[in-house]
C-alpha cells in the first residue's frame, strides 16, 4: 500500500474498498473480544474455518473476527450476513449445523437464536435485539461490525475522513471551537470541558507539546476502554491525531493497562497500518503536519489513571500524583504542555468533527451532551457494554437496556463510578444520568462502570470492598489518603466482623469528609464516596450490623452461621469431606452437623451440597 | 531460568538511549517471571539510575515481583462483578488447596496464586486465569476439577 498523500487519495481509496465489497456476500462476524474469547470463541472460530474448508465453502464465505459488540452475557456471539442472523452462546459443537444449515441454505437454527426472557418472543436478527435497539450506538457503532485489524474496514466506514476535514478544511482554532461548541466533556469521569482543555493546551507557550490517551482503565467493573481499543482502535488513533493538530502536538502516547494484552496488540497493528498509509508519522495525508504515537504499557498501579501519576509513570518514575497547578496543559509530560483525555473522549472526536457540533449536541441534557458508555455488571440480566444518550434514567438503563435483575431478585442499588463512585438506591431510579445529577446523589459519572446490587448484596460489605481496593491502591504520598482510608477500612472491617460500635457511623462520616477534602489527588478525593453514599442511603444496614449484630444480606462472615437442615440432608458426606477446617460431622446416611465454633464460613459446603440442605442464618 | 547478564545488556542496548527503566524491568520480569537482584543492579549501572530508584519502581508496581514465581500462574479476578458473584470463595478454596496466600508461591515453585482487580470479563464472573487461559463462572467445585488436571500436568511435565 502506498501512502495517501492528499484528501482525494483517501476518498478514492475509500470508494475503491467499497466497490470491491459485495454487501450480499455471505459473511460470518464472530466476536473476538476478550469476553467472548474467555467463553471459548477462539475454538469456535477455528472450528468454523475448518468446517468451511471441509465443506468447500472457504472461498465463498468470509469470516470476520470483530471486536466486542457488547452483549457479553450471551457470548460467544456470531452474526451471519447478509441477513444479520444472530446466534448466541455458540459452542464448537454447534458449528457443523451452522455451516450446513444457515451458511449453506439460510435456515435458522432455533436453539441458537435469542429468545426474549420477558416476552418469550424469538428474535433472529441482530438489529432487532432489544439490547441494541434501545441503545444509541455512536462510539460503539463499528464494534462488532468491522475487523479491527484491517484499516480498510475502518476507512470503508468513512474512517479518517474527519482527520482529512480537520487538516484541510479547518484551522486548529476552528477544530477547538467545534469541540467546545459540541459541549463534549471528559469521558474519563471528571467531566471537564474537552474544548476548554484543548484551548488551554494550545495557548500554552512552547514548541514541544504532547497528547496522551489515558487507557489505564483500572475501575473494577469497567471495560469499555478496552473494548474500544480492541474493537475499533483506529477511532482512538484518528481522534488523537485531530487533537494533536488542534493543539500543535507532535508526539502522542497511549498509556494502557498491562492486563489488556489484546487491546495492546490491536492498537499496535492499527498504529502500524496508519503509518503505512501515511495517516500517522511525517507529513500526514500530505498536509505537512507531523505526529506520531507510542504505546506505554502500565505496570499495574491503579493510581496511574490519575493524570499526573500517569505522566510520572511514562517518564519511568513511580506513579505518584503531584499537586495541581501547574496543570498538565501548562506543565505536563517532561515539563511540556500536555493534554490527557480518556479513550472514549478521543473516540468521540472523529464523529464530532465529521458530523459537526450540532449533530453531537443533538442528544443529551443541557449540560451533558452526547452519549455515554456504561458497562452493566453484577446482578443484572444483560451483562455487557451499552451506549445510551446522556440523561437517560437509571431505570431505563437497568430495566429496558439491561433486562432487569438476574434471577428474579429485587433491585437494591446501582453502584456507579467504581471505587470513586457511589451507590444509588431504588428511590432514585428515575434520576437522569448526567454529570450534575449523579454528583448531587453522591456518586460520579466516573468511567461508566455500573454494578447492580440486589437483595443478596450487603452494602456494608460492598463499601468495605471498595475501600479495601482504594486503600491498597493508595500510593501513600499524602497523609489523608494513606491513613484516612486505612482508618475507615479498619472501622468497616470491624463492623463486618460484628464488632461495630455506636459511634462508628459518625466517625466514618467525619473522616470520610476530611479525606475527600484534603487528599492530594482524585483517588483519595473520591475514595470515601462508596462509604458515604451507603451510609446515606442504607444506614439501616449499618445499624443492623452494629446494634443487632446481623447482616441482612447474609454476607458478612462474622455475622452469619451455616446450618444443615436435617430434613433435607441425605448424609452423602460430600460437605464433610470437603470442609477445609473439619467443622462438619456426621455418619454416612445420617444428617450432618456443622460446628459453628470451628466453621470458617467459607461456604464450600453450601456450594457443593446437592440437596440444598445447607442454609445461612 | 538462570540470570544471564549478556541478555540484559542486549535488552538495554536494543532500547538505546531512550531505554525507560520501567520497560527494561518489564522485560526482565517477562523473561524470568521475577526481578533477580543481579538484574536490578545491572539495570541500575547500565541505565545510570540509582539502585534505590530501581528498587522504588520495582516495589511500587504490582507487575513486578522480587521473589521467584511459580511455573504456573493462577490469577483470580476480584473485580466488583466477580466479587458480588462469589470470587472470594473461589480464592479461599484455591488458597486452601494450594496452601498459599494470594501473592504466594507453592513450595515446589509450581504455582503462584494471584489476584487482579478487574479483567473486564464481568459477564463471566467469577473469572480465573490459569497461565493465560480464561475460565469463567468459577465455582469451588470447578476449582477442584481444574486444579486436579493442572496438578496432573505439572507432575507429568516435571
Amino acid at each position: 500500500m502506498s501512502e495517501l498523500r492528499n484528501p482525494q487519495a483517501l476518498v478514492d481509496y475509500c470508494q475503491k474498498i467499497r466497490a470491491t465489497t459485495d454487501p450480499q456476500q455471505r459473511r460470518v462476524r464472530a466476536c473476538d473480544g476478550t469476553g467472548c474469547r474467555a467463553l471459548g470463541s477462539r475454538k469456535v472460530l477455528a472450528r468454523l474455518q475448518e468446517t468451511l474448508q471441509e465443506a468447500g465453502l472457504a472461498d465463498k464465505v468470509e469470516v470476520v473476527p470483530t471486536g466486542c459488540p457488547g452483549f457479553c452475557e450471551l457470548g460467544p456471539l456470531i452474526t451471519i450476513d447478509p441477513e444479520g442472523i444472530s446466534y448466541n452462546r455458540v459452542s464448537v459443537d454447534d458449528v457443523p449445523a451452522i455451516v450446513a444449515k444457515t451458511i449453506a441454505r439460510g435456515e435458522i437454527i432455533d436453539g441458537l437464536v435469542f429468545v426474549d426472557p420477558v416476552t418469550g418472543q424469538t428474535i433472529i436478527h441482530d438489529h432487532e435485539l432489544p439490547f441494541y435497539t434501545r441503545q444509541m450506538r455512536r462510539v460503539l457503532a463499528l464494534n462488532g461490525q468491522i475487523d479491527p485489524t484491517r484499516i480498510e474496514d475502518y476507512i470503508a466506514h468513512d474512517g479518517y475522513a474527519a482527520l482529512s476535514k480537520a487538516l484541510y478544511a479547518m484551522t486548529p482554532e476552528q477544530v477547538i471551537e467545534e469541540v467546545k461548541r459540541a459541549g463534549l466533556r471528559g469521558r474519563g469521569g471528571a467531566g471537564f470541558s474537552t474544548g476548554m482543555k484543548w484551548h488551554l493546551c494550545r495557548q500554552s507557550p512552547g514548541e514541544v507539546k504532547y497528547v496522551i490517551c489515558n487507557a489505564d482503565e483500572g475501575d473494577p467493573g469497567a471495560f469499555m476502554d478496552r473494548s474500544i481499543l480492541e474493537g475499533n482502535p483506529h477511532s482512538v488513533v484518528e481522534g488523537m491525531i485531530i487533537g494533536a493538530y488542534a493543539m500543535g502536538a507532535t508526539q502522542g502516547y497511549v498509556y494502557i493497562r498491562n492486563e489488556y494484552p489484546l487491546a495492546v496488540q490491536n492498537l499496535k497493528i492499527a498504529l502500524g497500518q496508519a503509518r503505512e498509509h501515511g495517516l500517522l508519522g511525517k507529513n500526514i495525508l500530505g498536509s505537512g503536519f507531523d505526529f506520531d504515537i507510542e504505546i506505554r504499557v502500565g505496570s499495574g498501579a491503579f493510581v496511574c489513571g490519575e493524570e499526573t501519576a500517569l505522566m510520572a509513570s511514562i517518564e519511568g518514575k513511580i506513579g505518584e500524583p503531584r499537586p495541581r497547578p501547574p496543570y498538565p496543559a501548562q506543565s505536563g509530560l517532561w515539563g511540556k504542555p500536555t493534554n490527557i483525555n480518556n479513550v472514549k473522549t478521543w473516540a468521540n472526536i472523529p464523529l464530532l468533527i465529521k458530523n459537526g457540533s450540532a449533530w453531537f449536541a443533538s442528544v443529551g441534557t443541557e449540560k451533558s451532551k452526547g452519549t455515554m458508555i456504561f458497562s452493566l455488571v453484577g446482578k443484572i440480566r444483560n451483562t455487557g457494554l451499552v451506549e445510551v444518550p446522556m440523561g437517560i434514567s437509571l431505570s431505563e438503563l437497568i430495566y429496558d437496556v439491561g433486562g432487569g435483575i438476574s434471577g428474579g431478585k429485587e433491585f437494591k442499588a446501582a453502584q456507579i463510578g467504581g471505587p470513586s463512585g457511589g451507590c444509588i438506591p431504588k428511590e432514585h431510579l428515575d434520576a437522569p444520568i448526567d454529570y450534575e445529577s449523579l454528583t448531587a446523589l453522591g456518586a460520579i459519572m466516573g468511567s461508566g462502570g455500573l454494578v447492580v446490587a440486589d437483595e443478596d448484596t450487603c452494602m456494608v460489605d460492598l463499601a468495605r470492598y471498595f475501600l479495601k481496593f482504594t486503600q491498597e491502591e493508595s500510593c501513600g504520598k499524602c497523609v489523608p489518603c494513606r491513613i484516612g482510608t486505612r482508618a475507615m477500612l479498619e472501622t468497616l472491617e470491624r463492623i463486618c466482623a460484628g464488632q461495630g460500635r455506636a459511634e462508628d457511623i459518625e466517625y466514618l462520616n467525619e473522616i470520610g469528609q476530611e479525606v475527600k477534602r484534603s487528599s492530594l489527588c482524585a483517588l483519595g478525593g473520591t475514595a470515601p464516596n462508596p462509604v458515604l453514599t451507603t451510609i446515606r442511603y442504607f444506614g439501616d444496614e449499618y445499624e443492623a450490623h452494629i446494634y443487632d449484630k446481623k447482616c441482612p444480606a447474609k454476607v458478612c462472615k462474622g455475622l452469619i452461621i451455616y446450618e444443615v437442615v436435617a430434613t433435607l440432608c441425605t448424609g452423602c458426606m460430600i460437605c464433610a469431606r470437603n470442609c477445609p477446617v473439619g467443622a462438619i460431622a456426621g455418619e454416612k446416611g445420617q444428617p450432618h452437623v456443622i460446628n459453628p465454633a470451628v466453621c470458617s464460613r467459607c461456604g464450600v459446603c453450601q456450594s457443593l451440597c446437592k440437596c440444598d440442605a445447607i442454609v445461612v442464618h | 531460568m538462570d540470570f544471564e547478564p549478556s541478555k540484559l545488556v542486549e535488552t538495554i542496548e536494543k532500547n538505546g538511549a531512550d531505554a525507560s527503566l520501567i520497560s527494561v524491568l518489564e522485560e526482565i520480569q517477562a523473561r524470568y517471571r521475577y526481578l533477580p537482584r543481579e538484574a536490578m543492579i545491572l539495570a541500575s549501572e547500565r541505565l545510570g539510575v540509582p539502585l534505590s530508584q530501581v528498587y522504588s519502581v520495582a516495589t511500587f508496581y504490582h507487575a513486578f515481583s522480587l521473589t521467584p514465581r511459580g511455573k504456573h500462574t493462577i490469577c483470580i479476578c476480584t473485580g466488583t462483578a466477580c466479587h458480588v458473584r462469589g470470587a472470594m470463595r473461589v480464592l479461599d478454596r484455591l488458597g486452601t488447596k494450594l496452601g498459599v496466600e494470594p501473592g504466594g508461591t507453592t513450595r515446589d515453585r509450581q504455582f503462584t496464586l494471584e489476584t487482579v482487580n478487574c479483567l473486564g470479563c464481568c459477564a463471566l464472573g467469577p473469572v480465573m486465569v490459569l497461565d493465560g487461559e480464561y475460565e469463567g463462572q468459577m465455582t469451588t467445585g470447578k476449582v477442584d476439577k481444574l486444579l486436579k488436571s493442572a496438578l496432573r500436568q505439572a507432575g507429568g511435565g516435571g
